[in-house]
């Protein structure tokens, strides 16, 4: 019965795909809905090959198993997304060194003006967020005790997700963006994933609510506070009216400052609650894991979530120093970043004492060094960020490269390095491995991935510091000394810097998937032992 | 008053203590007497359960002491 619903629904989304093809009023939405329409069709004859035949019966053990299937296949995402996310940064970096690299014969779609969302949406949302709904999936099912809630609808998570992701990738390159950063996709797409994100919460909140454990785990929490916060901030950021049904194109209900407010209450709130938070609910489970020993102090990691929930969402303002924005708000902003120090550097220093008494493992086990290397620019950029919301630095910092090197040292440091230690943990684990194919390899990717990060954060702070002085030069008759063209040609070698940079951390990529690759395909790399005759 | 004014007096007094009074109640019941025994038990959990489900019978073993 539920397979003849399901073959309505989709007709209706295969009829409604087609005419928005054929009446589409511009190139992106008319390709998403072929697009749409395609994965219509593939599904459509997907479930009718199944309606009317015997239910083949799932084993009773295989159903008490905890379900698997859908971190795997978000393993393997969040390692390919990241490899084509670090790919398309690079590139970008190196088109802001030499822009004739933005080719002729790509306009307008290899433009940096739309590889660049493309960079951010693939690394935060494809990379991140691929790796934050495998590894909570993974983690809620180990400290509930219990297999995922729901059924399919892990799949339908994991699936839709991913849609998502090719409809905001492809909607940047053909031009569809409401220019909200990190916020980009346009209106179809937003409600596209805002079906996705409530089954995403009813998978996770319905496996936590069956629990066998009596105790929700802290990394459940932080996990939790992520999915609903997310929900909220998308939701209101994403306020909008489609100028027509069959266009992407849509007017944002909020205007000026308001809408500005909102937008930034949205972009640190989704590095608050998407790039910390959520990210802090692995390191809760991995780094214990990893290490063999419980976390330092459970009691810290309760005020150290609760601290973080309730100081981050105030932190937004500190984007608009110096706007239209009251003075009393961005001041608001700054002092709740401030203050956000402390449980940003008690969660860190959580972290870190977890590793007391095991801390030999440093020099033996190259996951373990990820994870201390990984909290240690944590901690940085969580020192670095409350710093810059200062009104006074941030009149120097503001719209210079400053910024960028901050995002990234959180970015690749703290959220890069803690999933690619995850993905280390996950693999052997998931495929039936003893360990990973080399562990050698982890080595050099830790390298490779540090040396990276350290070229990108040290030649954006010295070309952003550089930018701030030149921008605000004034001479003796109190004009200003240098054009903007002068910053932009005086930033010429380190942005060489730091696309290198940036071609360190992607070739770190390259091997780690190399490395999960052949874990995958099997069996642990033998090594000779060295002078032992052949027999 | 207008909205704005109330919303905005409304935040800046009786949200503000009730948001802060939470978060101490919060903070001292995670150092109520008793917890630690608790804490110590949920902070093993990514150490229970690694390869399968708990079944029912043995739900909440061990945890009787908690």
């Amino acid at each position: 019965m539920l397979n003849y619903i399901k073959l309505i629904l989709l007709g209706g989304v295969i009829l409604f795909a087609a005419l928005a093809a054929n009446w589409a009023h511009d190139l992106a939405y008319q390709v998403h809905a072929l697009l749409i329409l395609a994965v219509g069709i593939f599904m459509f004859i997907r479930v009718l090959r199944q309606t009317d035949e015997p239910v083949v019966a799932v084993s009773a053990d295989a159903a008490a198993d905890y379900m698997d299937g859908p971190v795997r296949y978000g393993v393997i995402a969040t390692a390919l997304w990241g490899v084509v996310g670090f790919l398309v940064g690079t590139f970008i970096a190196f088109q802001l060194a030499f822009p004739v690299l933005n080719f002729d014969w790509a306009q307008p779609f290899g433009n940096f003006g739309r590889l660049r969302p493309l960079h951010t949406s693939a690394v935060i949302f494809a990379f991140g967020g691929n790796g934050l709904i495998a590894t909570s999936f993974y983690i809620v099912q180990r400290t509930s005790a219990q297999r995922l809630w729901g059924g399919n609808l892990a799949w339908f998570v994991f699936w839709g997700y991913n849609l998502f992701i090719v409809l905001a990738a492809t909607g940047y390159l053909l031009g569809a963006t409401q220019s909200k950063e990190y916020a980009e996709p346009e209106w179809y797409v937003d409600i596209w994933l805002t079906i996705v994100w409530v089954a995403y919460l009813a998978v996770f909140l319905g496996t936590i609510l069956t629990r066998k454990e009596r105790h929700i785990y802290v990394a459940n929490w932080f996990f939790l506070s992520f999915i609903v916060t997310i929900a909220m901030l998308h939701l209101v950021n994403n306020l909008s009216i489609p100028v027509s049904i069959w266009g992407s194109k849509s007017v944002q209900v909020f205007s000026g400052v308001q809408d500005a407010m909102t937008q930034w209450w949205y972009g640190h709130n989704a590095v608050g609650f998407f790039l910390t938070a959520g990210f802090l609910g692995m390191m809760y489970y991995f780094v214990p894991k990893q290490a063999g020993r419980p976390v330092y102090s459970y009691k810290l990691s309760i005020i150290h979530f609760w601290a973080l929930i309730f100081l981050y969402i105030w932190a937004g303002p500190h984007h608009l120093h110096y706007t239209a924005l009251p003075d009393w708000a961005s001041t608001l902003g700054m002092v709740f970043s401030i203050v956000l120090w402390m449980p940003s550097w008690g969660g860190m220093i959580n972290g870190l004492m977890t590793l007391q008494g095991a801390w030999d493992k440093l020099r033996t086990d190259p996951i373990i060094r990820l994870m201390v290397a990984s909290l240690a620019f944590y901690g940085m950029s969580t020192f670095e960020g409350p710093m810059m919301s200062i009104r006074a630095v941030n009149s120097l910092s503001h719209y210079t490269d400053w910024t960028i090197g901050h995002v990234h040292s959180g970015a690749l440091g703290w959220n890069g390095m803690i999933t690619f230690a995850a993905l280390y943990f996950l693999t052997p684990k998931l495929w039936g491995r003893e360990k990973m194919y080399s562990v050698s390899a982890i080595n050099t990717h830790f390298w490779l991935a540090t040396i990276g990060i350290v070229l990108y954060a040290s030649s954006m702070w010295v070309s952003g510091i550089m930018e701030g002085l030149m921008w605000r030069e004034v001479d003796a008759q109190g004009f200003l000394v240098n054009s903007f063209a002068d910053t932009v040609s005086a930033k010429f070698p380190m942005n060489v810097v730091r696309g290198l940079g940036g071609v360190l951390y992607l070739a770190g990529g390259l091997i780690m998937v190399w490395n999960m690759w052949m874990t995958i395909r099997g069996g642990v790399k033998v090594t000779a032992p060295v002078g032992v005759a052949a027999e | 008053m207008d909205t704005y004014s109330f919303l905005r007096q409304l935040a800046d007094s009786w949200v503000l203590l009730a948001m802060f009074a939470f978060f101490f109640g919060v903070v001292l019941w995670a150092f109520r007497p008793g917890s630690r025994s608790m804490h110590d038990d949920i902070s093993q959990a990514p150490f229970r359960n690694e390869d399968r489900p708990a079944n029912d019978a043995e739900q909440l073993k061990g945890q009787d002491n908690g």
